[in-house]
């Protein structure tokens, strides 16, 4: 790895491919550590763009949870800064038990996020009731992640990337190859840099084809301006249970109402389709089951819809390191439906392996090697 | 889902109602959709203080008169459901309608280009401003100033006059040689000739644009570019009408070709999609005469009447010669694309201003950047005019392609009967 000073190229101390949330936090934060950053984007649709902006702390795995606590501690500490047109909420997260086994699983995610000293309570159904009237009635209960939060990703992401601008220079460009710690652009012009990292989400592939990523299709609709109703961010903890089990195409429970007002309304999941348009049986059947929970937003209009794609690792975490076979080659990528969340901590882990200083976290489980060769300059 | 339908039109103006009496007397069963409260189109518009022309009325009364005829009014298409399936609303309810073949006479609608002051309460489209006094809304006493180009701005002042308006200015961007050129040709088109005469009035001016709209919280007055003159005029409402663009929209979404802002059809008025046909307005612009004898040929062929519809060719081509001429009289200065400053609102919905789209490079890379067309219209305004603009090819539409209830695009998930 490369010490502070070594990191002297030509366009920048790095280049970062990617200014979406992934790329605009790590350009902030390799920026505040003194290093010159040049950020390179084609601006085509990517997840940033796509996403919810849900701030959510998951727990598939303990590393997920520690990435996922520290991440959104540091929206958190960021929040005061933030642009209103950032939308910044800590609102947190409602999920909701339908019956008794999901609600034996928020008796799991609470004992869980408590012993990692996350705040959050167990609510009855009555107490659901009363916290968000919206909801259908007859709900078993809920468990309240407090700290969660949601914020307007792609405004997020252009105030990380302007912050800084005397370290931070951004560049619309595209590249096309990628070799080691040198990049080509699409005018055949190759650039270098002490460190370049891939931040560009699923289209990493296209410029490393051995980083292991799969695209998850995903829809999401919004509706027209109405007064503020829903407070938390709803989830159905079948999104843990069941419906977002398996590899077949599902839907589960997903809304929000952003602070204009309007509800965001997800989520639906398709592996092995990269297709863009949007699948109209896909939609229909995701806004029937966010009908089921909430019967009011029938009547509501729905304006626009779109679809994205989640850019997962087999493993489901991100990797996050140096790639082990093309040194000066660094990758942050495949964080799935969570980008937005652990940016931040993302950010954190990339640079203290980039500067060689203590990483915060453990960075097993983020390491590119558990999935890519072997390190060829161990 | 309910049973396909042999034949769906969509969109009841003249293309529309002429399609559905061709296709009518084979008797297979005939679905008319249009999002209007009552047939006739943007043109022969029903309301109370509209007068329809006999054509407009007598083609009503025969849509009646068909029992395998099912008009569908205040009903719009949310979505495509599937190949051959739609997903429609109307006020109770939303459905999801299978068919056969399909007719789109979907229309066309107002250009509206940003200028400063233009998002200013009083200040409409020109076929808007026609839509609000047929609809009710008095405009006795009012002084009105009509700019823009072309025909609909004298339409659009007749009715203003006819209604106790006071038509203080009509401003027609189109110079002299152009309009004169147009005029002196009408005698081809006898019935048209009307037009030229309002052309004498005292109140049109050539050459004339506006540049900006002044009040405070409603429109007071109207800054004018006559030829070299700069004029303020008092007034009470502006209403502009710059051009027509054909909609498009539905027709993409299905996967019809467009080109140059039109749906494009072969003579038989069918697309290069199998069983899809398209006429009126939609395919270019070219007035209600055009539309109803496209109309007309395409119900006549997608119930395999080609013969007929060979019969109307030459009529078609009489009033496509008069359509082109129109369209060349009345071309659009470069100088109308400039007249938004940097704070002008070219996205309504969203707020965005003229400054902070300028420096994009594509319709894409505006939205992302500024949610210009991420409102309630979904850019049908401001992407249309940010084509004119810049030339940014619009998005291809999304569902929902209107707003529509949550419950009715729920029905989305309805397998195919």
């Amino acid at each position: 790895m490369i010490q502070g000073t070594d990191i002297r190229g030509q366009a920048a101390d790095v280049i970062i491919i990617g200014g979406g949330i992934i790329g605009a936090a790590c350009a902030d934060e390799l920026a505040s550590q003194g290093l010159q950053v040049c950020v390179l984007d084609c601006q085509r649709p990517a997840a940033t763009a796509a996403g919810m902006g849900h701030l959510v702390v998951l727990d598939h795995s303990p590393a997920e949870l520690a990435l996922g606590e520290y991440s959104v501690r540091l929206w958190r500490e960021l929040a005061p800064q933030m642009p209103e047109n950032c939308a910044m909420r800590n609102n947190g997260t409602l999920w909701l038990a339908c019956n008794e086994e999901e609600m034996a699983e928020a008796e799991r995610k609470h004992a869980a996020l408590s012993e990692f000293g996350l705040a959050c309570e167990l609510m009855s159904g009555a107490a659901l009731a009363k916290a968000e009237p919206s909801l259908r009635p007859g709900l078993f209960g809920a468990l309240r992640v407090t700290g969660d939060g949601i914020l307007y990703a792609p405004n997020a992401a252009r105030w990380l990337l302007q912050r800084q601008p005397e370290r931070v220079r951004q560049q619309h460009a595209e590249v096309v190859e990628v070799q080691g710690n040198r990049v080509r652009l699409a005018d055949g012009q190759w650039l270098q840099a002490g460190a370049v990292v891939l931040a560009n989400g699923i289209h990493a592939r296209d410029l490393c084809p051995d980083v292991p990523l799969h695209a998850k299709k995903g829809h999401l609709l919004i509706t027209d301006r109405y007064p503020i109703q829903i407070t938390h961010t709803l989830v159905e903890l079948g999104y843990v249970t069941s419906a977002h089990k398996g590899n077949g195409p599902s839907v589960a429970f997903n809304v929000q109402q952003r602070p204009t007002g309007q509800l965001f309304i997800g989520s639906s999941r398709q592996f092995d389709n990269e297709d863009p348009t949007i699948d109209a049986a896909m939609l229909g059947r995701m806004l029937r089951r966010a009908m089921d929970f909430l019967p009011d937003l029938g009547q509501m209009n729905g304006i626009r819809s779109w679809t994205g794609f989640r850019s997962a690792s087999p493993d489901g975490q991100p990797l996050i390191g140096e790639h082990p076979e093309q040194p000066g080659l660094w990758l942050a990528v495949g964080h799935e439906g969570l980008g937005v969340t652990t940016a931040t901590g993302t950010a954190k882990l990339l640079a203290a392996q980039l500067l060689h200083t203590p990483p915060p976290l453990d960075l097993d489980a983020f390491l590119p090697q558990r999935f890519i060769g072997a390190p060829a300059h161990a | 889902m309910t049973r396909p339908v042999d034949l769906l039109i969509i969109g009841a103006g003249p293309a529309g109602m002429a399609a559905a009496l061709a296709a009518a007397p084979s008797g297979i069963s005939i679905v008319v959709l249009d999002d209007n409260p009552l047939p006739g189109g943007q043109i022969w518009r029903d309301g109370p203080n509209a007068q329809l022309p006999t054509v407009a009325t007598e083609m009503r009364a025969q849509l009646q008169r068909y029992s395998n005829i099912h008009l569908h009014s205040g009903t719009k298409v949310v979505a495509i459901a599937g190949p051959k399936r739609l997903l429609l609303e109307d006020a109770e309810r939303g459905w999801v309608l299978g068919y056969e073949k399909l007719i789109l006479c979907t229309g066309a609608r107002e250009l509206l280009l940003p200028f400063p002051g233009w998002t200013l309460p009083g200040v409409t489209g020109a076929g808007g401003l026609q839509a609000l006094i047929k609809s009710g809304v008095p405009v006795s006493g009012e002084r009105i100033v009509i700019a823009g180009s072309g025909p609909l701005l004298l339409a659009s002042a007749a009715t203003a006059k006819k209604n106790g308006a006071e038509v203080v200015r009509i401003a027609e961007q189109a110079g002299r040689r152009a309009v004169s050129g147009f005029a002196l040709g009408l005698w081809r088109w006898p019935n048209k000739a009307f037009q030229a005469v309002t052309l004498a009035s005292g109140a049109y001016r050539l050459s004339a644009h506006v540049i900006e709209a002044l009040g405070s919280d409603r429109l007071e007055a109207v800054r004018m570019q006559t030829g070299s003159r700069v004029e303020e005029i008092a007034c009470d409402r502006l209403a502009c009408g710059f051009s027509l663009v054909p909609n498009t929209e539905l027709g993409s979404a299905l996967g019809c070709e467009v080109r140059d802002r039109a749906i494009v059809v072969d003579e038989w008025q069918t697309t290069g999609l199998t069983d899809h046909y398209a006429a009126g307005e939609c395919t270019g612009f070219g007035g209600s005469e055009l539309a109803l004898v496209e109309g007309k040929i395409a119900g006549l062929v997608a119930v395999g009447r080609q013969e007929e519809a060979r019969a109307h060719w030459p009529e078609r081509q009489r009033w496509q010669r008069f359509a082109d001429r129109l369209n060349q009289a009345f071309t659009l200065d470069p100088a109308l694309k400039t007249l938004a400053t940097a704070d002008t609102l070219v996205c309504r919905c969203e707020d965005v201003p003229y400054a902070e789209l300028a420096d994009h490079a594509s319709w894409n890379s505006a939205k992302l950047n500024t949610r210009c067309g991420m409102g309630a219209c979904q850019g049908r305004i401001c992407a249309t005019a940010a084509h004119t603009l810049f030339g940014w090819e619009p998005p291809r539409l999304r569902p929902p392609f209107s707003p529509a209830r949550i419950a009715t695009l729920a029905c989305l998930d309805e397998p195919a009967a």
